[in-house]
């Protein structure tokens, strides 16, 4: 027996008139795509779940590919929650982001909540070319309220005309390396997050490194790239925070 | 090559300029973070195990001959704050400095010809390991130590902490150093290296929370 394996894919592309189409959108078993509302020249998709999960032994797996010229902007219709299956093993959920010159890509899904006994690997690769474009908002939640969370491990790599220029990894929860809740790593805060944001111009004009709020900070990478690292006691608090550091980007 | 040159690597009075920076202690000490030795121990196994372990992978790998300037830019993607970036070329600048006159390699030349600004400090770690004779384990073994030693060293200073008490935080993390070693020599070994990222949230953000102070005592 093995767990669910499903895989979404998107390919947005310029339309030739000045908006994005989207060539591919399809999802199979508990992930589904719908497109919605365009804003502009900006095409809309809405990552829906229409299982809870992912559950121990689940393979989740979406790619989203933007051509040179599109817009696209995707998000999801609530927020994901790993939970314990039956099976033993655990879950992974892969995430391929590619954008090409001249695309751009606001990956915005809801947080990511870690329940209890529950065992998730989430990798997110963005690989993305010199002249593209993108924000990524990556919020893990651990716990539902008051409940101790699952194991979570993700990983972030994100790579800009080939060179790779963030690679991070978190590990929390009960078997994770230890000190993950102490004063080194989390503290005892129950969300983190992460905002990435790239655009060429940071190349000849890096932001400045910043404060945000109490516990976030805004800060250049080693490349074209804006990373905002903030934790905080719950995902409300998380959200109003990445939002006000991406507002101050303008 | 034998144990005298890890001692003498190793040794915490090895003029490599460690000695100025507290590993992000400071800062949690006034964030009241770290209050006693039960918070310096959980915060010396949290970054042990996340900037602990990358460090001595890092090591590992140039100590074992991998690419000095793929190392250096991988480290630079698994050190997204500034702040943390400039600290680790600082440093890797001084110990440089150091390595050369105790143990003259060409390699170390051509790596300070390089970098003038410095190479990240894990990187320069390794090759320095490398011009004294040790191997891939020695390196990471230094670089693990010094992952915890520093911010044991710097909460005897910040808190007045007892420092039989802070080194007995030290002796009862030493099987996980172990285990840390194992795993960075491993993965920093392998062909290509199979760096580890394991990050820490809130050194990144106290590193930068740190850096905007007027007025500090360690300097990162």
């Amino acid at each position: 027996m093995s767990g669910v394996h499903a895989t979404a894919r998107i390919r947005a592309c310029a339309d030739g008139r000045g908006g994005t189409a989207l060539p591919v959108l399809d999802g199979d078993g508990p992930l589904a795509v719908r497109r919605t509302r365009a804003a502009g020249d900006e095409a809309r998709v809405m990552l829906v779940g229409a299982m809870s999960g992912p559950l121990g032994g689940d393979r989740f797996r979406v790619e989203a590919e933007v051509g040179g010229g599109a817009r696209l902007h995707v998000g999801s219709a609530a927020a994901t929650i790993a939970l314990p299956g039956q099976l033993k093993d655990e879950a992974h959920y892969a995430v391929r982001l590619t954008v090409a010159d001249g695309g751009e890509l606001r990956w915005l899904p809801e947080p990511l909540i870690s329940a209890r006994g529950s065992e998730l690997y989430v990798t997110t690769h963005a690989d993305l070319a010199p002249g593209a474009r993108l924000v990524l908002r990556e919020e893990q939640v651990l716990g539902r309220a008051g409940e101790e969370p699952g194991r979570l491990t993700s990983r972030l790599v994100l790579r800009v005309g080939g060179k790779t220029v963030l690679d991070q990894e978190l590990a929390c929860g009960p078997g994770a390396p230890g000190g993950w809740d102490g004063p080194a790593v989390l503290g005892g805060h129950r969300a983190v997050g992460q905002l990435v944001v790239v655009r060429p111009e940071f190349a000849e004009r890096p932001v400045a490194a910043r404060i945000v709020g109490e516990h976030a900070a805004l800060v250049p990478l080693a490349g074209p790239a804006a990373l905002v690292t903030a934790v905080a006691p719950d995902g409300l608090r998380l959200r109003r925070v990445l939002d006000e550091a991406l507002a101050d980007l303008g | 090559m034998g144990r005298g040159a890890l001692l003498v690597l190793a040794d915490g009075r090895f003029p490599a300029g460690g000695h100025a920076h507290s590993g992000g202690a400071e800062e949690a000490v006034r964030a009241g973070r770290i209050t006693g030795a039960a918070d310096l121990e959980a915060f010396c196994r949290g970054r042990l195990h996340t900037a602990g372990l990358v460090a001595a992978a890092l090591a590992a790998a140039a100590a074992a001959g991998a690419d000095p300037a793929e190392l250096d830019a991988a480290a630079d993607a698994r050190t997204p704050s500034p702040a943390l970036r400039l600290a680790a070329r600082k440093l890797g600048r001084q110990l440089m400095r150091a390595a050369r006159a105790t143990w003259p390699s060409p390699e170390l030349d051509a790596v300070a010809r390089a970098f003038p600004k410095g190479a990240h400090q894990p990187v320069v770690l390794g090759l320095t390991a490398r011009a004294a004779g040790l191997g891939p384990s020695d390196a990471a073994y230094c670089a693990v130590y010094e992952s915890v030693s520093g911010p044991a060293t710097a909460v005897v200073r910040l808190l007045s902490l007892d420092p039989f008490e802070a080194t007995a935080v030290l002796a009862r993390l030493a099987p996980e150093l172990d285990l840390v070693v194992d795993r960075a020599v491993a993965a920093g070994t392998a062909v290509p290296p199979a760096l580890p990222a394991a990050s820490a949230p809130l050194l990144e953000l106290g590193a930068e929370i740190h850096a905007a102070w007027p007025v500090r005592l360690f300097a990162s």
